[in-house]
């Protein structure tokens, strides 16, 4: 029962693809339908995922794949196929059970728009795509998928397409995650060149098996930094992390799908996925790649949630904190805790789903107000999106022992603490843990407590369509730390292939009573100072010029706006002014001489050739004129002529004698 | 009677028959022309027969037979057409007979 889904992996991503196809052909209209497909689509993709989950829990790095050819050119074949490994059989788990949930909320956030059918085909399309990177066991397979999930991401972030701030935003994303993609893909043709091969396992031939990575030689660093670029560009690192809080102009079931729980993971599980690529060479676990990563991770991490502080749209926040919580899936890749950063990005998808879905209750209760100091009081109104919305606080906080967030939380600050080039990542993380926390309090004190604002005035409970997934992903979140805890490290040793044991002592351990404390201190510290929040913000009336500067996102945008865009601009420029007046000039020029040849021909043509037709002409109608006068049908003429000539041959006879 | 008087008068008999053919406007009087002209061949083939070394092969004789048969062959050939051009034109006056025009 369980060896024909091993067998048939790409079943599970063609599942919602179709689904999809289906919607846009036929059910535009058909409102229904068009979200019974598209469930349909995605519980048979789950329903598959639990079939292939578990033939991976038999034995330890399990590991099966199909290869087939795509197509032959000269002596090359190029040859694509599926995986399903510990690492693709659980992010399927998470990536079709979060989609369901966010479907299902899909229904009653989007109930009132006129494009509902077309929503859920771009949903599935996504989900399709999202899976297929998932199981790709190639990484020009991987990438085809990666950019008809950008493809996905694009049509739905700007699915108002009659906002221009949506518009706006669909382009941005697509054309920073392009800038990345862009090195991505030249990573691909490097590895390729180098290799022979882009599948990753192939019965020890792969290129993440010892071969080709020997083979691949000196040139390793640059394919892994440039295969890092796509992952830079699509989960939304410094410095291409503009795209993402912009991207929050989407309908919130997609900020959620999309832009907090898969898509921007993909680029960490890019990473994760090749990560051999990155390791190869390592002295102690740590290489110039990997280096690399951890310090855009650092970056990355520690801005991002400096910035979110600032923030007053409820799912800037969000999308803020996702950025924060990717860079440090970042860090804990490169610093060696690939198992640790995973289950990161799988209890990320739960709980920021979870967070995202409240966000869009709470909007869809306010009347679509985003702005948090509007809000406020809506924790007796909105009971179930409050309590929901709160443990997914704290799992994003990492409070320890109940919530998954915690416990990767502290896998991870064990790997960094473990990185023998330096501390400095440790601590500026340990931060970011302060900061997390920090902004949330401030978030749930701003939207749950204190006095009722303008918006939040009737805000209604979310109907039972929305509220459900927000408690299923809830149970998630908690549930997730019992396979977390690190007393029987379950996920661990099933990502990592070694055997797990139980044991209660390490339960307690110092890193999570530096971890309880330094959530402790950030919920403190933000009750402390947001305690009588208002209209403005007390960091704001405090210390108005820092406010400022995180508020604009520390000016990126506009660093960006005068640096590469103004000199795009100008290129754009000057390549219009060559356009205009140097190849067009050529052209012109050309064109002139060409004018001048065919006048030169019509002269000749009329002058010459056609004035002797003429005259030829002419000539034969005045002779056939003179002939025909001769041909008068008198018979007797004719008769005439004939005894003329023989009278003259006959005198020409005698004449001649 | 000598072959010179035979041929002056086989020559007046094709002046004679030309000057009809082409001068009479009539269809059936150029025929008749044309017969005469034809008769005069004959009188010349008989009469060279005649004063020939050799006459007693009847030569000249075979071909004027032969001749006549023609000529009364195109005659009535010639006058059949005479009779459908009269019927399709209503007149056998050649002046008028100028489909021939080139």
């Amino acid at each position: 029962m369980n060896s024909w889904i091993t067998t048939n992996v790409w079943l599970i991503p063609a599942a919602p693809l179709v689904a999809s196809i289906l919607i846009l052909a036929f059910g535009k209209a058909a409102r229904r339908a068009a979200a019974a497909v598209a469930i349909l689509g995605q519980i048979a993709a789950l329903a598959m995922s639990i079939f292939a989950f578990v033939p991976t829990l038999h034995s330890h790095g399990f590991r099966a794949i199909q290869n087939f050819t795509w197509f032959t050119f000269g002596e090359q074949i190029l040859r694509i196929g599926f995986v399903l490994d510990p690492l693709a059989a659980a992010m399927l788990m998470m990536i079709a059970l979060v989609g369901l949930c966010i479907f299902v909320f899909s229904i009653g956030y989007m109930a009132e728009d006129k494009n509902f059918g077309r929503f859920f085909a771009y949903l599935s399309f996504f989900s399709g795509a999202m899976l297929g990177v998932v199981v790709a066991n190639s990484l020009l397979l991987l990438f085809v998928f990666w950019e008809l999930v950008g493809l996905a991401s694009f049509l739905l972030i700007g699915f108002w397409i009659e906002r221009p701030s949506a518009a706006a935003a669909a382009k941005k994303a697509f054309i920073t995650t392009r800038i990345g993609d862009m090195g991505f893909f030249l990573g691909i043709l490097w590895l390729y060149h180098r290799s022979g091969t882009l599948l990753f396992y192939d019965g020890g031939r792969g290129c993440l098996e010892p071969l080709a990575l020997s083979a691949i030689g000196s040139s390793v660093t640059l394919v892994a930094l440039l295969i890092f670029c796509g992952a830079v560009g699509k989960s939304g690192q410094f410095p291409l992390h503009v795209w993402l809080p912009d991207a929050m102009e989407g309908p919130t079931p997609v900020s959620a799908l999309i832009h907090a729980a898969t898509m921007v993971a993909a680029g960490v599980f890019l990473v994760a996925r090749v990560y051999p690529i990155f390791s190869v060479g390592a002295i102690n676990g740590v290489t110039t790649s990997l280096t690399i990563v951890v310090w855009i991770g650092v970056i990355t991490g520690l801005m991002a949630a400096l910035i979110a502080v600032a923030q007053f749209d409820i799912k800037r926040i969000l999308a803020y904190s996702t950025v924060s919580q990717l860079g440090l899936m970042m860090v804990s890749l490169g610093v060696g805790g690939v198992a640790a950063g995973i289950m990161h990005l799988l209890a990320h998808g739960f709980f920021k789903a979870l967070l995202f879905l409240g966000a869009g209750s709470v909007i869809h209760g306010v009347h679509h107000e985003q702005d948090i100091r509007k809000m406020g009081g809506l924790r007796r109104l909105m009971p179930i999106t409050f309590s929901t919305y709160a443990i997914g606080m704290m799992a994003l906080s990492g409070v320890p022992f109940f919530f998954s967030g915690g416990w990767t939380k502290e896998e991870i600050f064990h790997a960094t603490s473990n990185w023998p080039r330096s501390h400095l990542p440790h601590y500026l993380m340990l931060i970011g843990v302060i900061l997390t926390a920090l902004y949330m309090t401030r978030q749930i004190i701003y939207v749950f407590f204190g006095n009722r604002r303008a918006a939040s005035e009737h805000a209604p409970e979310s109907p039972s369509v929305m509220t459900l997934p927000l408690i299923v992903l809830a149970v998630c979140a908690i549930f997730f730390s019992v396979v977390l805890t690190p007393a029987w490290p379950w996920l661990e040793s099933y990502l990592t292939g070694h055997p797990a044991r139980f044991d209660p002592h390490l339960l307690i351990q110092p890193m999570i009573i530096v971890s309880l404390a330094l959530v402790g201190a950030g919920v403190a510290i933000g009750i402390w100072i947001y305690r009588r929040a208002g209209e403005t913000d007390p960091i704001q009336h405090a210390q108005p010029a820092l406010f400022r500067f995180l508020e604009n996102k520390m000016w990126i945008d506009e660093i960006y706006d005068r640096t590469v865009i103004a000199l795009s601009k100008i290129l754009a420029r000057l390549s219009d002014w060559m356009d205009r007046h140097v190849w067009d000039g050529l052209v012109r020029g050309v064109g002139a001489v060409g004018q001048f040849l065919a006048r030169l021909t019509t002269g000749a043509d009329e002058r010459v050739i056609n004035a002797g037709v003429d005259e030829g002409t002419i000539g034969a109608q005045g002779f056939g004129r003179v002939m025909s006068r001769w041909h008068s049908g008198q018979i007797q003429t004719y008769l005439g002529a004939v005894a003329l000539g023989m009278l003259a041959l006959v005198l020409l006879y005698a004449w001649l004698g | 009677m000598t072959l010179s008087i035979l041929l002056v008068v086989s020559a007046a008999l094709f002046c004679i028959g030309l000057l009809a053919a082409l001068s009479r406007r009539h269809a059936i009087f150029i025929l008749i022309g044309i017969e005469m002209m034809l008769a005069a061949a004959n009188i010349n083939f008989i009469a060279f027969w005649r004063f020939a070394p050799q006459p007693a092969q009847p030569t000249g004789v075979m071909v004027a037979i032969f001749a006549i048969a023609i000529a009364a062959a195109e005659a009535a050939v010639g006058l059949a057409m005479v009779i459908a051009v009269y019927r399709h034109f209503r007149s056998t006056n050649v002046d008028q007979l100028d489909r021939l025009k080139g």
